[in-house]
């Protein structure tokens, strides 16, 4: 089943803002706020520390014979250098190719027999693993998991097959107009940081790249402080103990990571990609809001309200259920480690589409001036009270990545019983106050299609 | 993000997960200590009216997903008026005369519930995910929206303007998509597969309010439609709400067989292109008819699920080792069966150049590679593997209890049976290597199948 369009800002990956979450990981707090009994059961969180000292959090859980693991290592692909874009990306497509003893084919000979799938990928400020596995067959599991995490080989002939792959993909996009429309938009919002440079790099930047580079990226990356572990499944703490120092114990301690700059999205800026289209891309973005900023909250009730992941929000009555315009419409809150921001896309038919960039910015502006009604306000925290254990855990592995992202936020082992309050206590005030401050700003928008038709009041 | 009207070319899952179980496979081998739960067991009734009732039982957390399957999709559509049966799926969100427009939603979300719906060729399905206790309330809104739906020109005028956007955002804007259903009118010369389950962009501005209350009358019944409650609930307590809810509904007429037009004799090699200049690297697929879990003979269906995975399942499979590894010349290539369809399906074989490589050297390769399969067949190791990956996948499966509701829905609703799927790993585990070679050999004949190319604008011609 596929979602409807999201947000293709950059890379958002983290904390309750993030696009890809926000709205696809929202029930537990119900439990712990209405059935408390249901939700211990549901959800006992142990945090576990092996003796070489790696911390993991684990839900111990027999229903099902597997284990969900999941972890993350600080970084991403703000640590590629300059000219070797697409180190990172790389990266990730060749632990499961060669690791230890193993090469590529022996290595992934091994995976399948043990019955196990493993994946890495990237995002612009961490690198990710995860890997799944039948419980009968974990021992050889986390074994192939230790190899890859400590020895990857990074041999020439994988490294050429999978550059070969990105390439073609970089190639394959070049004349798409949502792809170019993209990397004109990062350029746009951040200029020279790293969050403006595709994380496949380009065509030159990924043929640059040697095996030195790799092994020299590993290094710095995987080691044990950058390091957050969650583990769902058949396995009980002591034996976690131990694979946690198989597989993670021999890490050196300290990452070696090139700093990254905060920076400011860049904002009034209008980005036209002009192409014979029959629908026109939108897409508008607005200040954001720090995950650890006493607004959080305010703003995540503001974003559900103006375009949330509800078929009762502001944007898609006006939009959509009332004019027919578009099939898809949403905002999402976006936080990264060193920017945030409020993105709203939408898609619409492109002779309509200088109108429904109107409505979109009016929706806006009468949300900033007058901000949510009570009832709005009520209804949404109960949403987002109610939603969280449904879309973040739905399954082993979805409840290990959430977990690893509450780590990341650094939000305590039982924030999942304290959000309802963080969420209840917010005013109505507070809201008005964070609409005010967000969607007053000019936002960047960019149109992606035929130039706008008629003096669209956008 | 949550786009209520889900349009799905194929079905739900994976080829590989398309049909599951409900037993033990792996967990009663496990050395796992007795936490080792009971197995879901799966209950299934009729309701007095006709309607059908699965439950699947899984008590991990608190949450249950509530679907309901009318067993109607786009290939049962009438003549002219395709896109009706996913038109339709949008119009079930409107005001009954019990609730006004967007009650249903806005009582899901004010609890933090989830809920959408999907229209495929042989079904249409509407599902929410809540917890235990909002059961009762969702079976009331979902059957008192199976017959009281109020439909007006202003709504059906507002609502059609949305699936043509829908049509443009994941069809016209994509040359993909274009070809994909050019593909499919090609490959399918007579049976409604060929249509688009969106439907044709002049056939749906065309789309009334006449037609929608004819297919509602006709189609939304009770004894058309399929209940899968699964998550934290008994049967018992499911059945005891069901009647409350659904067993009010009044059966409606008999609904006829779902006998559709049936493909002539395939004979021909058959090829569409399409040049597009957002395009810059050229793929390929060919395609055949074949049988599906409705229509085939005992364990063909099986052994094409089987070649799937070993011609081009994944990373282990003869084409991605052959063509990605091996030759290095694709970026990717692959292969796919899609078993659950009420009537005969498609299975697809598929690849793209890297480097240098040509374009019609993968598609050589490609095809010797399926030439080698049904001339000389699989071997033992390569068998095993393959059921081994299928019956850890279904592991897997039950760790969602979505998935779960899916893959028993999506079978209820193209012929099958509860039975069926619990079964399935059996009759995986019985398929020989022989049987495997027999359907490669019969079905992937390169003189009766259809290729669609995707190029670059500049190759147009060529």
């Amino acid at each position: 089943m596929t979602n409807q369009h999201r947000a293709s800002f950059p890379s958002p990956t983290r904390g309750e803002g993030r696009t890809r979450t926000a709205l696809a990981t929202l029930f537990l707090s119900i439990l712990f706020l209405i059935l408390p009994a249901l939700a211990a059961r549901a959800m006992d969180i142990q945090q576990v520390t092996s003796p070489k000292g790696i911390t993991a959090w684990l839900v111990e859980d027999y229903s099902v014979p597997i284990v969900a693991v999941r972890f993350v290592f600080g970084g991403g692909s703000t640590q590629d250098p300059v000219g070797k874009e697409g180190l990172t990306n790389l990266m990730t497509g060749l632990f499961d190719e060669g690791a230890g003893p193993l090469d590529s084919e022996a290595f992934q000979v091994r995976l399948d027999d043990a019955g196990a799938e493993m994946s890495f990928e990237e995002t612009r400020d961490g690198v990710y693993g995860s890997m799944r596995m039948l419980a009968e067959q974990r021992d050889e599991a986390f074994d192939l998991l230790r190899l890859a995490v400590n020895e990857p080989r990074f041999d020439q002939a994988p490294i050429d097959r999978i550059r070969a792959q990105i390439l073609s993909g970089i190639i394959a996009n070049e004349n798409d107009p949502d792809t170019v429309a993209q990397h004109r938009w990062a350029r746009a919002v951040y200029g020279d940081h790293p969050y403006s440079r595709s994380d496949q790099g380009t065509r030159q930047s990924i043929a640059a790249i040697t095996k030195d580079d790799l092994k020299a990226l590993h290094k710095a990356v995987f080691a044990r402080g950058g390091l957050h572990v969650a583990v769902v499944g058949a396995i009980d703490a002591e034996t976690l103990k131990k694979k946690l120092d198989m597989v993670f114990g021999d890490l050196p301690q300290n990452q070696a990571l090139t700093p990254v700059a905060d920076v400011e999205p860049k904002l009034a800026q209008r980005v036209e990609v002009n192409y014979d289209l029959p629908q026109t891309s939108l897409q508008l973005a607005w200040p954001g809001v720090k995950r650890k900023s006493a607004d959080f909250f305010p703003a995540v009730l503001m974003n559900e309200i103006l375009g949330g992941g509800t078929f009762t929000s502001r944007l898609f009555a006006e939009v959509r259920e009332k004019r027919g315009l578009a099939y898809s419409v949403n905002s999402s809150l976006v936080n990264q480690d060193h920017a945030d921001a409020l993105i709203v896309t939408t898609g619409t038919r492109s002779d309509r589409a200088a109108e429904t960039l109107g409505i979109v910015r009016d929706v806006a502006r009468q949300l900033a001036e007058e901000g949510p009604t009570e009832a709005e306000l009520a209804a949404t925290k109960k949403y987002l009270i109610g939603a969280y254990a449904i879309t973040n855990l739905d399954s082993s592995s979805s409840i290990a990545a959430t977990l690893v992202e509450l780590q990341l936020d650094d939000l305590g082992i039982d924030y999942m019983q304290r959000r309802a309050g963080y969420i209840n206590a917010v005013t109505l005030d507070q809201v008005k106050a964070a609409a005010k401050k967000l969607l007053t700003a000019e936002p960047t928008i960019m149109v992606v299609g035929p130039p706008l038709a008629g003096a669209g009041k956008g | 993000m949550i786009s209520r009207a889900e349009w799905l070319r194929t079905t739900l899952l994976a080829t590989s997960l398309a049909f599951t179980f409900t037993g033990p496979v792996l967990a009663d081998s496990t050395a796992l200590p007795d936490k080792t739960p009971a197995e879901f067991k799966v209950t299934d009734f009729l309701l007095d009216n006709g309607m059908e009732v699965v439950v699947i039982p899984d008590h991990r957390a608190p949450i249950v997903t509530h679907m309901v399957w009318y067993k109607i999709g786009s290939a049962d559509e009438p003549p002219g008026k395709s896109g009706i049966a996913h038109f339709f799926e949008h119009l079930m969100f409107k005001a009954t005369t019990n609730h006004a427009a967007g009650e249903f939603d806005r009582a899901v979300s004010d609890i933090g519930g989830s809920n959408n719906a999907f229209t495929s060729y042989d079904y249409t399905a509407f599902h929410e995910t809540v917890a235990p206790s909002a059961l009762e309330q969702m079976m009331g809104f979902e059957a008192d929206r199976m017959r009281n739906l109020i439909l007006t020109d202003d709504v059906i005028k507002t609502e059609r303007d949305v699936i043509l956007e829908e049509r443009r955002s994941r069809i016209d804007n994509n040359p993909q998509a274009v070809l994909d259903e050019e593909v499919d009118a090609t490959l399918w010369q007579n049976q409604p597969y060929r249509i688009p389950v969106i439907g044709w962009m002049q056939e749906m501005e065309q789309l009334n309010r006449t037609d929608a209350v004819a297919f509602y009358d006709k189609y939304y019944r009770p004894n058309n439609a399929v209940l899968i409650v699964a998550g934290d609930v008994e049967p018992e307590t499911v059945k005891a709400l069901a009647e409350k809810t659904y067993g009010k509904v009044a059966r409606g007429p008999d609904l006829p067989p779902r006998i559709r037009p049936v493909e002539p004799e395939q004979n021909t090699k058959r090829t569409v292109t399409l040049a597009d200049a957002r395009v810059s690297v050229p793929s390929f697929s060919t395609q055949w008819v074949v049988p599906s879990y409705h229509t085939a003979k005992p364990g063909e269906a099986e052994a094409l699920d089987l070649l799937a995975e070993i011609l081009g399942g994944g990373n282990r499979s003869r084409l991605y080792q052959a063509l990605v590894v091996k030759q290095g010349i694709a970026s990717n290539a692959g292969a796919y069966f899609q078993g659950t369809m009420l009537d005969d399906t498609n299975f697809t074989v598929y690849g793209a150049p890297r480097g240098d490589a040509k374009l019609a050297d993968v598609e050589a390769a490609v095809d010797a590679e399926v030439a080698r399969i049904a001339s000389g067949g699989v071997t033992p190791d390569e068998l095993e593997k393959a059921k081994d990956r299928y019956i850890r996948s279904m592991v897997f499966a039950r760790d969602k209890q979505d998935s779960m509701a899916e893959i028993y829905g999506s079978t209820l609703a193209t012929g099958g049976n509860v039975q069926d799927v619990q079964q399935w790993p059996d009759r995986i585990r019985k398929v020989t290597a022989d049987e495997v070679k027999a359907v490669a050999a019969r079905y992937l004949v390169l003189a009766r199948s259809t290729s669609g190319y995707l190029l670059p604008q500049q190759q147009a011609g060529n």
